[in-house]
């Protein structure tokens, strides 16, 4: 595989995953107006988000139970899953390459995202 | 404000946003944080979690252009993003642990230096020829497009840049920013990259180092579904629509407006973080 193709593929990804993301965000966007209108709470007060809107588990149970701000949430989630999909397919791209060196540095970037994903803080 | 105006103000404040932080380069996330705890009295922390998305929403976005003209180096950018990625998760868990005030006097401070360095040209690129061993071993040397033919560049001081990167992604951990403004400083002026690489290089970085505070502030609770979403369908939308013009009109008159509202921000950021209002 050439960089130009990688550049190429790695272009698509982005605004495919952006696309789809936005997408997601606006139909739960809609679904939450319909539900309850455009009243949204208080932000003045931090609370932190309940547990059900910080992992991927919860916030599928929560569309499945029918409440909006789960699809909402989803549609952030693969927002933040596009950059971390982006370094996965370089990992590939890079193995294809037999370029070894970038394999490693690309596997560490990786494994740091998912780490920060998964919970992991200092 | 628990109205019916929240959202419907939000979405084209953050459209008018998205759409000067792209023409003026100093990105919409950035001025966005200021104007929800400021204007819209949104708690810091909730200001922070909606502008992280709305910095990895554009720099997607604008990055898959950029691919394709082949100005940015993926290599420069992926072996960079070592030490973005691991400076943000390290800044990010700072974020939890400082008060709401001291997190806004650092914001206004970082927001008044992108307001000056955006109300300034651009560096003269200064290339050199020398050869950086770790540059080479690492085939960080490239090539871009310019006016007369392809221009190749030798990549120098890779270890400084790597440093400063480190300082870049912990700040953008820290505060929820792409800072764009200090990784294009690491490779522009440390690493001698040229301008225009550095440039959409950092946009290629930025999304790839704010998932990974976006992370941290999941898990804590940061990222509330219902402020996100307006932001970031704003920024997203007014930030595709300041590229498209980008190339007409890039008026410096603009960036000087521009830059002295985002200092005035910064500066009622600090008196804010000062009083403890924030």
């Amino acid at each position: 595989m050439t960089d130009e193709r990688m550049d190429r593929m790695i272009g698509v990804l982005l605004r495919a995953g952006v696309l789809i993301a936005a997408g997601t965000t606006l139909a739960g966007g809609i679904w939450h107006y319909v539900q309850h209108g455009a009243a949204v709470p208080n932000f003045s007060v931090f609370h932190g988000e309940p547990a059900e809107l910080r992992n991927l588990g919860g916030v599928f149970s929560g569309i499945a139970a029918g409440r909006s701000e789960d699809l909402i949430q989803l549609g952030l989630l693969m927002l933040i899953a596009t950059p971390i999909a982006r370094v996965a397919l370089s990992v590939f791209a890079f193995a294809a390459e037999r370029d070894r060196t970038y394999v490693v540095i690309t596997l560490i970037v990786l494994a740091v995202l998912l780490a920060s994903l998964s919970g992991f803080h200092l | 404000m628990h109205s019916y105006e929240f959202t419907l103000l939000l979405f084209p404040v953050a459209l008018a946003a998205g759409f000067l932080g792209s023409l003026t380069g100093l990105g919409g996330g950035v001025v966005l944080t200021p104007v929800l705890t400021l204007l819209f009295g949104v708690d810091l922390r909730y200001a922070i979690g909606a502008t992280l998305v709305s910095v990895i929403a554009t720099s997607s976005g604008a990055a898959s252009a950029y691919v394709r003209e082949g100005y940015s180096n993926v290599r420069i950018g992926m072996f960079l993003e070592v030490a973005t990625t691991a400076g943000a998760i390290l800044g990010a868990s700072l974020a939890t642990h400082i008060s709401t005030s001291v997190l806004a006097v650092i914001f206004g401070a970082v927001l008044l230096h992108s307001a000056w360095l955006s109300s300034h040209k651009p560096p003269q690129d200064a290339m050199s020829d020398r050869k950086d061993p770790l540059a080479q071993r690492l085939r960080l040397d490239g090539t871009y497009p310019g006016p007369k033919g392809e221009i190749h560049y030798r990549v120098q001081n890779v270890r400084t840049g790597f440093g400063v990167m480190l300082g870049a992604g912990m700040l953008s951990g820290l505060l929820g920013i792409g800072s764009g403004a200090l990784k294009v400083i690491a490779m522009d002026r440390a690493m001698r990259i040229p301008f225009k690489v550095s440039t959409t290089t950092s946009n290629f970085m930025i999304g790839v180092t704010a998932a990974a505070s976006a992370g941290v502030y999941l898990n804590r609770g940061y990222i509330d579904p219902l402020l996100a979403m307006p932001v970031m369908l704003g920024v997203l939308a007014g930030s595709l629509a300041g590229a498209r013009v980008l190339t007409r009109a890039s008026s410096r008159m603009l960036r000087i407006v521009f830059a002295v509202a985002v200092a005035f921000l910064a500066i009622q950021m600090i008196v804010a973080g000062f009083r403890g209002t924030v």
